[in-house]
């Protein structure tokens, strides 16, 4: 029974025609689906693979779809870290309008170097991320609470920050990481990648990431085997302060000034989906930081599809909460317990 | 007597296997009605498993159970319930948040016209606790209540409900002595209605306070069945041990005094933590493998933890070839070449998600912190040399710790310790739980290690065990040392007396 089972799964791979190493990587089950997505959206509005250069810059739907899912991809890396650890960071929007609070009313009321607003703001991701760090790690309260705090609280202390006004602002050096470009590539992508790529080489060519793994997989065992696990997960949620932090630049950067209310708005639930698709389970123990940027590539796809296919902007929602449904099913023990035994069933009744 | 009438509750030949580990080998067992039966074991006997299989936790691989001479398969302890088995688990599962009343008659309200009476339901939940002896209010939330308060509520309710058979797992852990007489007070009187009453304990004192017969099991075997009132203690505890097994003849004990002063010397002076450990104090030299003997509870595994700094020691100090080793935390111990095996390996040992790489690789990184990764030919390259050496088996170094079997795993912990050179290594049960091939490997393993000047502190119930290899033997008991046999005295009766003392 089971050899038989390992038979027939062996030669459907065969069909496909994939090697084993290439379907087993984390990325593949993601980029597959996010290639399936592009295709089909594609096929609805033809014009959305079309890529142009204008002014020495590209232009297109794809290129639109890096664009906007820059700030995106950095609060997602950062959720992806907490997740790892077996925590949740809700808190990444509040600290998005945090930061870009902060900038904003230094530019419009200092004469700061730019380079020194910069440290500010992202300094004060360092704070919102060692506050949510104490609580869960040293006063060990539930992530979910402690980070639903500062997702509460932060928004107001934005609000305190810029008075309760959307604070705009002028200048050469911000306007240009909102929307400005470098060989063609606008800026705010390359920040992107720079911050993920930074993370990245931390986390896998140190034992940062095998820490992070291990605390999530099983805090207790990871102590026992001299790791201090209260650190790395105060570290973690630092780092997804840091992420949306620097988000929170780039999104202000954008619009030329700081909304309080409106910046960030729902950022964690994307983040958080990116995480689940990029094939992260939310119990901890692993995060795929390249597949996680794929599952921010993907939700921003639907969403800049489902626009251009003219569909009202609402279906958005509807769709991506349909993506996030179909993939916690397929996480689901339990959902894939009993879909096991029905294809088994089907296999016998063939 | 008790088992001259047909019993009630019978387990005919049960098995059940779990990946690696056999809990259950055609286990045997008779509950006569009107019986107080313990049910006896050290931890992994399979005194759990037989509960799950009898309340229909587990569904058993082979064997039958019969309630009233009808063969039964409860799917659920719910359904188990119903057909007139009750069991009160070690930890409470009542819902704290629901008044002690709510719990009490939860499904059994009483009802009037499709809607619950409360009034009526507390007065019946009430009296229903008087019985106990227990006058509490009621329509309090259950969680306001001590443990004991709630451990004799889940008593109450697993008795209300027209039980025939209650099982009792371990129910007076966290009872004081006062309660636990109530307790026992409420046994004999459910015992005169005719109730056969399963008793899982692991106080002896207990045992021959209240019960009428003793069923004890051994690596998921039955040892035997005895007549609480003609098996004396030392008997007792050495059909839980094992002494009855052929007497290991190897033996390898030495003087420890050869050793000292060659290589490392550890000094453990009046360790001790309130309501855990009373002070111990033990020396041991690099070369040689002390046995730390003794029950369940005994304290054996709270000094282990005490030396690596997992809990806060409030009297006493470790000393490495005499510096004081830094007992704040297991980093600290590690840091100062003190490793610990843990008893529970799926709790305190493996990181399931991670790599047998991973895994191995986690205290030797642990120690050189994260910023000096270690290459990772060189993870490899110790991985596979593990994975050989210990005949750990696995298809590769990749494959998620959590896939291996118990006696894999516990390779893998030890792996971990073995490449963080430490000086000196806790063995926590070492060989809990894993199959008899692996068992054999860990026991030769250990010598090896010693024969390499390792110092080891090797904690386990498995007597012939500890007479096989140990240099010296501590004995707990109650939380303290009572005895250290050296050289020649190291036999399991000796053991055993010092046990039972």
């Amino acid at each position: 029974m089971t050899s038989l089972h390992t038979q027939s799964g062996a030669s459907a791979q065969r069909r496909i025609g994939l090697p084993r190493a290439l379907m087993q990587r984390q990325w593949f089950a993601p980029l597959g689906a996010l290639l399936l997505i592009i295709i089909c959206m594609g096929l609805v509005s033809p014009g959305f693979l079309s890529i142009r250069v204008v002014d020495g810059h590209l232009y297109g739907s794809l290129i639109d779809v890096i664009h906007r899912g820059s700030s995106a991809a950095l609060v997602a890396v950062g959720m992806a870290i907490v997740i790892g650890t077996r925590g949740i960071d809700l808190s990444v929007g509040s600290v998005i309008a945090i930061s870009g609070a902060v900038m904003a009313v230094l530019i419009s009321e200092t004469d700061l170097p730019p380079w020194l607003i910069i440290l500010a703001a992202v300094g004060s991701g360092v704070l919102c991320g060692l506050w949510n760090g104490v609580l869960v790690a040293y006063l060990e309260i539930q992530p979910i609470i402690s980070t639903l705090i500062l997702m509460v609280a932060g928004r107001g202390i934005a609000q305190m920050i810029t008075g309760g006004q959307i604070v705009t602002f002028h200048g050469e050096f911000f306007e240009a990481i909102g929307s400005g470009y470098l060989l063609g590539i606008p800026w705010r992508v390359l920040i992107a990648a720079a911050v993920i790529l930074l993370l990245w080489l931390t986390m896998r060519k140190t034992a940062l990431g095998l820490f992070v793994e291990a605390v999530g997989g099983n805090a207790r065992a990871s102590r026992l085997a001299g790791i201090d696990s209260r650190g790395i997960t105060l570290l973690a949620y630092v780092i997804s302060g840091v992420c949306s932090a620097v988000a929170g630049i780039i999104i202000a950067a954008d619009i030329r000034g700081a909304d309080a209310n409106n910046a960030g708005l729902w950022l964690e639930l994307d983040a958080i989906l990116a995480v689940v698709l990029g094939g992260a389970a939310l119990m901890g123990g692993r995060f795929y930081l390249g597949a996680t940027v794929i599952g921010v590539l993907i939700i921003q796809s639907l969403t800049t599809g489902i626009l251009l296919s003219g569909l009202p902007s609402q279906y958005t929602l509807v769709v991506k909460a349909g993506v996030v449904l179909l993939v916690l099913l397929m996480q689901a023990p339990g959902f894939r317990r009993s879909m096991a035994a029905v294809l088994r069933r089907r296999q016998h009744e063939d | 007597m008790a088992d001259m009438t047909q019993p009630v509750l019978s387990v005919r030949g049960v098995g059940k296997t779990f990946p690696g580990v056999k809990a259950l080998q055609g286990v045997d067992f008779d509950l006569a009605p009107g019986e107080i039966h313990a049910l006896l074991g050290e931890n992994g006997a399979g005194k759990s498993t037989l509960i799950k299989v009898i309340t229909g936790v587990h569904p058993r691989d082979e064997g039958e159970v019969l309630l009233e001479g009808r063969v039964i398969a409860p799917e659920h302890p719910g359904e188990a319930q119903s057909l007139g088995i009750s069991t009160v688990f070690q930890e409470v599962n009542l819902i704290p948040t629901l008044s002690v009343a709510e719990n009490l008659m939860l499904e059994r309200q009483v009802r009037r016209g499709g809607l619950i009476a409360w009034k009526q339901t507390a007065v019946q939940a009430r009296e229903a606790l008087k019985t106990l002896g227990l006058d509490i209010d009621v329509n309090r939330a259950l969680g306001a209540y001590s443990v004991a308060v709630q451990q004799l509520v889940a008593i109450a309710r697993a008795v209300s409900l027209d039980a025939r058979v209650l099982i009792l797992d371990e129910p007076t852990a966290s009872l004081d002595s006062d309660e636990i007489q109530t307790l026992f007070r409420i046994m004999r009187e459910l015992k005169a209605k005719g109730l056969g009453i399963i008793f899982v304990t692991h106080f002896l004192d207990q045992v021959y306070a209240v019960t009428d017969r003793i069923t004890v099991l051994r690596n998921g075997r039955r040892v035997g069945t005895f007549v609480t009132a003609e098996l004396d203690r030392v008997d007792l505890i050495n059909q839980m041990l094992g002494r009855e097994l052929a007497e290991v003849s190897a033996h390898r004990h030495r003087d420890g005094e050869q050793y000292r002063g060659l290589t490392h010397r550890i000094q453990v002076e009046g360790l001790g933590r309130k309501r855990m450990l009373n002070p111990v104090s033990l020396d041991l030299s690099g070369g040689e493998i002390l046995g730390l003997a003794g029950l369940l509870g005994s304290g054996r595994t709270e000094l282990s933890e005490l030396i690596f700094g997992v809990h806060k020691a409030d009297s006493g100090r470790v000393l490495l070839d005499g510096e004081p080793v830094s007992l704040r935390s297991p980093r600290h111990a590690i840091r100062a070449g003190v490793g610990l095996c843990p008893e529970d390996r799926k709790q305190d040992g493996i990181v399931a998600e991670l790599s047998v790489r991973e895994n191995i690789m986690l205290a030797l990184q642990g120690r050189r912190g994260w910023l000096r990764p270690i290459p990772r030919g060189e993870q490899q390259a110790l991985a596979e040399d593990m994975i050989a050496a210990l005949g750990i088996a696995t298809p590769d170094s990749e494959k998620p710790v959590g896939q291996l079997s118990g006696g894999n795993q516990q390779k893998v912990v030890l792996a971990r310790w073995l490449v963080s050179k430490p000086v000196f290594l806790l063995l926590d049960e070492p060989t809990r739980g894993i199959d008899v091939g692996a068992h054999a490997d860990i026991i030769q393993l250990i010598k090896t290690l010693c024969s390499e000047g390792l110092a080891l502190l090797v904690a386990s119930s498995e007597l012939e065990e500890i007479v096989a290899f140990a240099d010296r033997v501590a004995v707990m008991r109650d939380r303290e040392k009572v005895s250290e046999l050296s050289g020649d005295e190291i036999t399991q009766n000796n053991i055993i007396e010092a046990i039972a003392q």
